[in-house]
Parts: C-alpha cells; structure tokens; sequence
C-alpha cells in the first residue's frame, strides 16, 4: 500500500469543456478521502481515472512509485488491484452471493479452502453469512450493497474506490451501512475514495474531505478544518449552512473574527475606502438575544431538536440561526455573532 | 414457425387454387380452371408476410422482456392510463426492438427467393432474386454482368432499408441498469375474449391449415387427384425415404452445414458483438462497418459475389471452392452472421458496464471476463442466435439454390427442384418430413429449456 497521487489530471470528453481540470490531490496511504460535489462536478470521473476506466488526458496518477496513468500510457483496471463499489452494485446476476463475493479470489486462483474460508470470512463481516447462496436478485437494497462490500473486503486491495455508495438507500439504512463502511475502513487499513454529494456523509465518513465543483479542485482538507476555515465562497456555501455577508473588513485583519471586531463592521454602513469582503457565519455562532444588533425574523422552521430561524439585518442582509424557542415572523429580536469566518 | 419460405409456399398453393387436395376433399375447391390465387403479386407479398411474422415477433419479444415492471408501475402512478403507459413507455423502450425486427423482415424479403420462385416464376412474376437465378439458369456470356448489376440493385436497397434502421436507433442507449427487476406482465382484461379467437384463427390460417394441405398433397398418389380414402397411399414418402439416394444426401449436407454454421457464428457473434458494443476506437469502428457489409447483403447477393469470387480455383493453393459444399458452408458464415450477431449485440447494449467494470477490477483479464461475466450474461441471446441460425440454415434455399452441384444439395435445393419438374407430390412429402424435423427440434430444446438459461430458446420465456 502506499500514497495515491493524482498530479494536475485533467479529463476532456472532447465536449468543449473539460470534465475534470487540472486537480492535484494527495491521499495518503490509509486515508479516506471523500470526494464532495453536486452532482455533474466531476467527480464521478475522477475516481474512474483513479480505477483505471478512463484515461487522463492530461497529468499523470500514481500509487507511491508506480505510475498508474498519464496521457500516453494507462494501467489497466484488472492489473491495478483496487476494488470498487459501484451506485447500482454491479453484482453478477447469474452467480451466488458466494461466487460474487468470491470472484476476485477466483481470477487471483487461490487454492479452494482459502477461496471457502474468505468468502466467509467477507460474508460474516457484513453479516451476510446466511444468505450466501441466494442469488442478488433476490436481494433487498441494503442486502446487495453489503454484498458489493464483501466483494471488495475478500482480497487486500490497495485503494477501495466507492461511487456514491449509500445513494440507493434509505436513511436508516445509510447510518447503518455508514458504520459499516467505518468498520471496514479500520479494519483493512485500506485508501478509500468515496464519491458523494452528501456532506453529513462525507463527514462522519472521511478523514479528509476534497470539494469539488464544475471540474475543479476547491479545497482539500479534514471535515473540521473545512467546516470552520473553507477557502472561498463556493467553498462556504457549499459546506454546511452559513449565511455569507459582505462586511468591510480591513485587508490587515486575521480571517477568524471576534463579535467586537463584527460588531465594529456591521455598524460601518459604508465602506470606507476598505473592499468588500464574505464573511461567513454559521447558525450555531449566532445567539438570539441579549445586547447586540437588532435584526427581524423572517422566518422560522421547526426542525425537531430545534427551530432553524432566517433573520434580517438593519442593513438587510440574511443571517440564519437556531433557536430553542418559537421566534414569530416579524418579530424584532437582537443577535450577537460570537464567531465568523472570511473567506 | 421455422419452417422453410419454399415450404410455406408450397403448402399454401396446395392449400388453395382449383387443384388443392384438401380443398378438394372437402369439396370446397373452386372450379378446375379458375387461377390460383396466390400465383400473383399479392400472394406473394401474403407469404412474404407470414413467413417473416415470426421474426418480427422474436425482435419484437425482445423489446418488450426488457420493459421493467417498476417503469410501467411509475408510468402508471404518474396518471398515465393503460394505453397511455403503452404509448408512453412500453413502446419507446420496445423500439429498437421494433426496428430491428422490421428491418430484419425487410432485407430478409428483398433476398427471399423460395416464394417467388415457388408463386412467381410460374405466372411469369419475376422478383430481382428470381431474376438473377433465371438468369443464371440461362446461361450466356452475358450472364456475369448481369447478375452482377441485378445484385448490386439488392445490395443497394437492402443497404437503404438499413440506414433508415441505423437512423431510428442510433443515439439511444436503452441499457437497462444491473439490477435485476421483474418483468412486465400486461394484464389484457376482458379484451382477452377478442384477442384469444383472432389469435387462434390467425395461428389456424398460419400453421394448421398450410400443413394439413401439405400433408394432402403428399398423400395423393398424383397432382389433380383428390384425397379420399381409397386414393390415399404413401408411395411419395417411400419415395423420398427410400428409394431416392438424393433426398439422404441433401438431410446430410443441411445438417452438416447447418451446425457447422450455427456454432461458428456463435463464437464469432459473441467476439464482434463485445467489439461493437464496448470499443470505441477507429480500429473496431471499422471493423464494425465490415461486419455491417454482410449483413446488408441478402443471401442472392452472397451468393452471387461467391460466384464471381470463387468460379476460378484460389490463385495460391490452386483449390476451386466453386462446385463443392465449402463454398455453400462459407457462404452460410457470410450471410447468416447478421442473422447471429444481432441478438448478441442487443444483448450487449443492454449490459449494464458495471458488471463488466467490477470484474475488471477483481482482476480479470479479458478472456476471464469474457468466459466468467459476458459469455454468462449474454448466454440466453446468443442460445437463441444459435437456435435461428441453425434453423434457417438447415432449411435455407436462396443461397444454395445457385451454389449446389451433384452431390451438394440441400433440403431447399431438393424441394424446389421436385416442385419445378412437377413432383408436387414427392415435394410435398419431402416438406412434411422437413417440417416434422423442425417441430422435433424445436420440441427436444423445449424438453432442454429447463436447463438452459432464462429465455435461450426464443419462443419461451
């Protein structure tokens, strides 16, 4: 096993505009990385790169010292030993659940008891083990995705690549197939690459978190690190759910911002001479009540442990905040923003 | 359903027309004199009709396993009435199935040659296949090039008629994701007791009726006698069976040739099938539109280049192919490969990558896929190619009708010729063993089909 490198890859489909440009992405060896984006982002093509299905038309990938794929040369996928579980599970309808799982070790032709043992071995993992001569038709969901698990947990593969795995799946089921994945992950000791456009997923999954959008690298980071200092505005939206406001902050100030310094610049009502800079700030640092700025509500949505509550500033600019009482719309409350981030 | 185009007209002119035995027996027979009918344009554009019904229907069959149940049932959520949901969903999905059984009738009519030659020569009604085999019955020095150009006009049509096919299809890509969803079940309601009479009466004017009129025809001891009891004999039968050495030889060659064909198709079909579908290189794209040149040819075209090409023995190994059953046999592999590789190729289309990525990434190479996931996957298309070929193959005329010499007849070159030097009879007798040989086949893969993948016997699901 060793460090996945991607070096500047970019994909073009020859549509006119590249699928994937230019992303460098280091995920080191152990790690799980999920790749976050909306949906047409790239990253699906991304990790088909990485498994070798297609080519990089630019840049190169490697696997430590190895180089996997540049423009002129590409690895195939079945000499790569990396595993994959794919959004519609692509198990093999003509073969038991036993046989699926257990086609890698039968390419690789590993001795016939070690073939038994490991398929069950796989099967117990994602307990399974009493359903192993069913055939994937006769599966439920869940029950097939665990499948396309085990098939990736029988041998050692250097990288397990997941294609938005969970997506089929209803959220019972997500939370429980989340721990299994977790489970997985610690216990192989594998890089895994997980495609998501889910961020709670990504989240409570990844150890590192790269965000994608329209073909490009955003940002690469820990979900904590990510969620408290994204890099831009596309960044800070698309990660969790702050309000952005336009605040004139002096270049010269630090980028994490007190409520003194906020305050001081949500009472400059014009610019002075300084640029207009996003700051982000995020619903659990802004506490309703109390002295501060005075801002009405919008809106309010129950959201079972709390209200999610829309706010209006003086100046007419939206903040969200949370909430254990029931604000009314129109009411005029006062909020201190004890904490906010420029972008 | 199988059965032979020059059987099929055979049994339909003994079934109608002032000398048919049956109708004569059952004393319904229009008056000696009066024209046959079906020796005319009409009849045969009827028997190019039902004798290509069947093939439309498998294509057609195809289509429609593919419609997903949960499709319907969302189409049906979303407010969309029955017939809506079958013009809406069932009917786009059907589509390439559609097409590809019109345009397989379409070109297979183009080269037919046993109905016209059976309904047509006879009332001077020449079609450009029949044409070029008048043509080379009379054989002048001009003879090459007309038939020559007399193909060349098949060719050009058959190739018209598949452009318009590659139009309708092209773009959709109608793959049907790997997971396994049950199939449709159209419930018919209480049309059933319209739908149930008209099925049976069309399958009675189809199947039952043109072979108990062969059945007749080779009952009776001459052509014109009528069947009654005390005319009723089997000398035609021991005729065929027994005394005549040629009617051996030519179930020998068809069977011979038939399996040899079937199974080398098999192997090519299911190699370019996977070429076709998943490369997209230059190099498969042209190996692609070679493989589409044989199949726009009808069999008469085949044959005829095979001709040309062969008349002289091969220039290396000094070897004539002409006047021997090899050069029937390669012909067959050329104008049957369409017949075997389209199955396969939908079945292809419809693969869901996935499954073929997956083991990719267990580490198979492309033989291990090949023999572990694709050969698996596509088994029940290409049981069924297999099926067709042999089929149509063991009964085929077109092709042998100008490529047979003494000793390499096959069961269509000897009907027709009994039929052409007036042995109705003898013809007739022949047929009925050809169709029994048929529905024999047919009846042991039917007592296979339990152990053979879902759907590999195309009449059964």
């Amino acid at each position: 096993m060793a460090k996945l490198i991607l070096n500047n890859v970019s994909k073009d489909f020859g549509t006119g505009q590249p699928a994937v440009s230019r992303v460098s992405l280091d995920v080191r060896e152990g790690g799980f990385l999920a790749l976050l984006g909306p949906s047409g982002c790239g990253k699906t093509t991304v990790l088909r790169m990485i498994a070798g299905f297609e080519a990089p038309s630019d840049g190169a990938i490697f696997l430590g010292e190895r180089l996997l794929a540049d423009p002129a040369q590409s690895l195939p996928p079945e000499r790569r030993n990396m595993a994959m579980v794919f959004q519609s599970y692509a198990l093999w309808p003509h073969m038991s659940v036993a046989d699926n799982v257990g086609y890698p070790l039968k390419v690789r032709g590993v001795s016939k008891e070690v073939y038994r043992r490991r398929i069950v071995e796989a099967l117990d993992t994602v307990r399974l083990a009493d359903l192993a001569d069913r055939r994937p038709a006769d599966l439920s969901g869940g029950q097939r995705q665990r499948v396309a698990l085990a098939r990736c947990l029988v041998t050692q593969p250097d990288v397990v690549l997941l294609d938005e795995p969970l997506a089929n799946l209803d959220r019972h089921l997500r939370q429980e197939m989340e721990e299994t994945f977790r489970e997985f992950h610690i216990r192989s000791g594998a890089t895994m690459i997980y495609v998501t456009h889910d961020q709670s997923e990504a989240m409570a999954l990844a150890t590192d978190i790269a965000v994608m959008s329209r073909g490009e690298l955003l940002q690469v980071a820990p979900p904590q690190e990510i969620y408290a200092c994204p890099e831009g505005r596309l960044v800070g939206s698309l990660i969790g759910r702050g309000a952005i406001l336009s605040l004139a902050v002096p270049a010269a100030m630090l980028r994490k911002l007190d409520w003194g310094a906020i305050r001081a610049l949500l009472g400059a009502a014009a610019p002075d001479g300084g640029v207009l800079a996003d700051v982000l700030v995020r619903p659990e640092d802004v506490r309703l009540g109390g002295e501060g700025a005075a801002a009405r509500v919008r809106s309010s949505l129950y959201e079972g442990e709390r209200y999610s509550v829309t706010l209006d500033l003086a100046d007419g600019q939206i903040l969200r905040a949370f909430s254990r009482e029931r604000p009314m719309p129109g009411d005029t409350m006062s909020v201190t923003i004890t904490s906010a981030w420029r972008l | 359903m199988m059965i032979p185009p020059q059987v099929t007209a055979l049994a339909w002119v003994q079934m109608s027309g002032p000398s048919s035995p049956l109708l004569k027996a059952l004393h319904i027979a229009p008056p000696l004199g009066s024209p046959q009918p079906l020796y005319s344009v009409g009849g045969v554009a009827l028997l190019y009709g039902v004798q290509h019904a069947p093939l439309v229907y498998l294509a057609l069959r195809a289509g429609l396993m593919n419609v997903p149940r949960d499709g319907m049932e969302a189409a049906r959520l979303s407010g969309a009435s029955a017939l809506r949901t079958f013009r809406d969903i069932v009917l786009p999905l059907a589509l390439p199935g559609m097409i590809a059984g019109a345009a397989i009738a379409f070109v297979s009519c183009i080269g037919n040659f046993g109905i016209p030659a059976i309904l047509g020569i006879p009332a001077s009604i020449y079609t450009l296949s029949t044409l070029v085999f008048t043509k080379f019955a009379a054989f002048t020095d001009r003879t090459f090039g007309e038939v020559a150009l007399l193909s060349g006009v098949i060719a050009l049509i058959s190739v018209a008629g598949l452009a318009v096919q590659e139009r309708a299809l092209g773009g959709r890509d109608y793959r049907i994701l790997g997971q396994s969803g049950a199939a449709a079940c159209l419930p018919v309601g209480r049309w059933r007791f319209v739908f149930l009479p008209v099925l049976a009466i069309l399958l009675f004017f189809m199947l039952v009726a043109p072979f108990l009129a062969l059945l007749a025809g080779a009952l009776v001891p001459a052509y014109g006698v009528p069947l009654t009891v005390k005319t009723l004999s089997f000398h035609a039968f021991e005729e065929v069976l027994l005394r005549q050495a040629i009617t051996r030889t030519a179930f020998a060659n068809s069977l011979f040739l038939a399996a040899v064909t079937a199974i080398g198709l098999l192997v090519l079909s299911v190699l370019a099938g996977y070429m076709l579908t998943r490369r997209r290189d230059a190099a498969s794209r042209m190996v692609a539109s070679l493989i589409e040149i044989p199949y726009a040819l009808p069999g008469i075209v085949v044959a005829v280049a095979f001709i040309l090409v062969f008349a002289a023995p091969l220039p290396v190994f000094n070897v004539t192919l002409y006047g021997t059953i090899w050069i029937i046999l390669v012909a067959y592999f050329a104008s049957f490969f369409a017949v075997s590789l389209k199955p396969v190729v939908s079945a292809y289309r419809q693969l869901d990558p996935a499954l073929e990525e997956a083991a990719r990434l267990a580490g198979a190479g492309f033989f291990t896929r090949l023999k572990d996931i694709l050969v698996p996957l596509v088994a029940p298309a290409a049981g069924a190619s297999v099926i067709l070929v042999f089929l149509i193959a063991c009964n085929e005329l077109t092709v042998s009708a100008l490529l047979w010499s003494a000793g390499t007849q096959t069961l269509g070159v000897v009907i027709y010729n009994l039929d052409d030097s007036g042995g109705s009879d003898l013809a007739s007798a022949l047929s009925v063993l050809v169709v029994l040989m048929v529905v024999a086949m047919m009846l042991l893969l039917e007592a296979m089909a339990k152990h053979l993948p879902k759907g590999a016997v195309p009449w059964r699901s």
